[in-house]
């Protein structure tokens, strides 16, 4: 029988051990997986393609930084919001809607030049974000609503209202009917920060409010409430943390980082609106946030291990026509090992020889 | 309106809400153990998958049933394992479920986008099917949906009227005190979640051979987490699932109906109003509760049970 007794205290080796051995375990369950439908020649190649190759190739490695950074950012807001237990799981939706409103303010000033213009979309898709975020809050605040629903319903819904924009008020005129919005003028363009690659200024963005959350958390008072509020909630209540703030000003940070991260894949990446700009970061971030474990910092580390995963998987896609949904498998593959070896860090496996 | 028109809609509100009735009444007892599965979403896509899978090739929809039935148990073991064994976070364990049951069945999937099966036709008894109005009413139905209504039936008989129930029941009511009495928490919820993977199995599955030929990685849209909503809206009580679902059926089929009256609302808006009349319904619920605690919630919903002694 194998037993499982509570540390006294949590292990602090574990706390560290335990990703490196959820990793360890993904990549062996990759392998066995490729091992069972590809060649046992391919095998290697493309492992490597999958893992290494993000990081060394000149091209790829740049790639891997423009995806992890709306994966930071998203992941940084949800962390947020998880440490008190708020459940904001439709982040994607307030990444298009965000999107939408950048956009769309980018393509009113179609063709004015102004340094303006940028900060102007930001603020539009932080405030089109936290909107959007803001009806799952006071469904909750209000009646008690679970946010988890409300958010993923709205989800689907920014998806749909995103397609009927592009038909609509935002089509490109002069685009043959496609559901394309016009190509963003350089002034709405995110300046790039890697010449000759796609890597924008989103991605210093990304690891400043890293370190702003880091702080806010540590020394505000706020950062104090969310993880009481999570913790001990009871506790909270005792001393007089307003439970209906917390819920409002973690979905509004969740929801106004989301919709900046959507900005900076349209103007970034993507250069217009299209069916395409939601990629599933919004999801893929709940992952990071996890692997993190909703730590601001742990969150640059586990955006950029995702982000290799999916560049990778592109990859792959591309070299040896492997489907890209094998990226996500991996990520699922990942958060259920990491879960599971979480238990190491507060409980102690012994194996009991006795039957009782 | 014309008769026909009626029966029409009637079996078009019933092919819409099946799934979520099959979905829903298994999280339903999921929940009732004390278990938040949010993985129905991916359940339902891999039940979708195998059943779509197994119909191609063999072409018997006995097989293509059972296949989806035992996929969506099987990928829930997963969720149960980490749970019940491990004591992973629920909320956690569920979105990874489902993010896993999405690419899994697109990878799976992937040489199947192309190819068409034959639907699971309803059935056809002589006689009494062939009665003006009432025959293609009750007794022209696709066998599902009879299934459906009998498992909404079977999990209310099973909480209410058995004992095993009312032990499932006190374990999602008080597991510690269920345990000091001597139950095996771990062993009911283990088995509820089965049972709950293996409902979300066939309610995917209920899409892919009954209400289009067709497999598409997508073709869940949401339905796993609307029937989550739907178990909230039922309060945890079985028969509710049925008139939830119906109300849900019937705004899909007024959509659909819209869009073939040509009203001009274009297309995209008419396909939110499913999710949006979630969000409706939910807080229309709580209207009704007005602020009284809905004394039907499990109360060790989510909460992790780890015995030590």
């Amino acid at each position: 029988m194998i037993k499982l007794i509570p540390r006294v205290e949590n292990s602090k080796v574990m706390i560290l051990l335990s990703p490196l051995l959820a990793m360890t375990l993904t990549a062996l369950t990759a392998l066995i997986i490729f091992i069972f439908i590809l060649d046992d020649i391919k095998v290697s190649s493309v492992f490597f393609t999958l893992f290494v190759l993000p990081l060394t190739d000149s091209y790829l490695f740049p790639e891997l930084l423009v995806k992890a950074a709306p994966l930071m950012i998203i992941g940084l807001g949800l962390s947020i919001g998880f440490r008190a237990g708020i459940w904001n799981i439709g982040a994607e939706g307030q990444y298009v809607i965000g999107g939408i409103a950048g956009g769309a303010v980018g393509l009113y000033f179609y063709n004015v030049e102004g340094f303006w213009l940028l900060p102007l979309m930001a603020i539009a898709s932080i405030l089109g974000g936290m909107f959007y975020a803001s009806i799952a809050a006071f469904l909750r605040i209000r009646y008690q609503v679970n946010e988890i629903l409300v958010t993923l319903m709205l989800t689907y819904v920014a998806v749909l209202f995103l397609s009927a924009m592009l038909q609509g008020p935002l089509r490109n005129p002069a685009g043959f009917n496609f559901p394309e919005s016009r190509i963003f003028h350089d002034s709405a363009m995110l300046p790039i920060i890697w010449e000759g690659t796609r890597l924008h200024i989103g991605f210093i963005v990304a690891i400043i409010l890293s370190f702003v959350a880091w702080f806010g958390i540590k020394k505000h008072m706020f950062g104090m409430q969310i993880k009481i509020t999570g913790s001990a909630p009871r506790a909270a209540k005792f001393a007089g943390f307003n439970d209906n703030k917390t819920v409002l000003y973690s979905l509004l940070i969740s929801g106004g980082l989301a919709g900046l991260a959507g900005f900076f894949e349209a103007s970034g990446p993507a250069g217009q609106l299209t069916p395409g700009l939601p990629q599933f970061y919004g999801f893929t971030a709940i992952i990071v946030a996890f692997l993190a474990r909703l730590h601001p910092i742990g969150i640059l580390f586990s955006a950029l291990l995702i982000a290799l995963s999916y560049v990778g998987g592109e990859e792959v896609q591309i070299e040896y026509n492997l489907p890209s949904s094998i990226t996500q498998i991996f990520q699922g593959m990942l958060l259920f090992y990491f879960l599971a070896c979480d238990i190491l860090i507060k409980y102690k496996v012994v194996l009991n020889k006795t039957k009782n | 309106m014309n008769e026909s028109l009626f029966i029409n809609i009637i079996i078009g509100i019933s092919i819409a809400s099946t799934p979520l009735i099959f979905a829903a009444i298994g999280e339903l007892l999921v929940e009732r153990s004390g278990v938040l599965n949010l993985g129905v979403e991916g359940m339902m896509i891999v039940g979708a998958l195998l059943g779509f899978v197994v119909q191609f090739h063999t072409g018997n929809p006995f097989l293509a049933v059972f296949a989806a039935l035992l996929g969506g148990m099987a990928i829930s073991s997963i969720f149960a394992f980490l749970t019940q064994f491990l004591l992973t976070n629920q909320v956690a364990t569920g979105l990874a479920l489902t993010l896993f049951g999405l690419g899994f069945s697109a990878f799976a999937g992937r040489g199947y986008t192309e190819e068409t099966i034959v639907l699971i036709k309803a059935i056809h008894i002589p006689v009494l099917s062939d009665i003006p109005f009432i025959g293609p009413l009750v007794f022209s139905m696709n066998p599902l949906v009879y299934l459906a209504f009998f498992m909404v039936y079977l999990v209310w008989w099973f909480l209410f009227k058995t004992k095993q129930g009312l032990i499932l029941r006190s374990i999602g009511d008080n597991h510690d005190a269920a345990h000091a009495i001597g139950h095996n928490v771990v062993r009911y919820r283990f088995m509820a979640i089965l049972f709950g993977g293996a409902m979300a199995g066939v309610g995917g599955a209920f899409l892919s051979l009954v209400q289009v030929p067709i497999w598409g990685e997508d073709m869940t849209a949401g339905r796993g987490w609307i029937a989550l909503g739907l178990v909230v809206f039922a309060s945890w009580l079985p028969f509710r699932i049925i008139l939830g679902a119906i109300l849900f059926g019937g705004i899909t089929v007024l959509q659909l109906h819209a869009q073939g009256f040509d009203i001009r609302i274009s297309a995209q808006y008419l396909s939110m109003l499913p999710y949006l009349a979630t969000i409706l319904i939910l807080v229309s619920l709580r209207i009704r509760l007005k602020n009284k605690t809905n004394r039907t919630v499990p109360n060790c919903l989510g909460r992790i049970f780890h015995s030590t002694s």
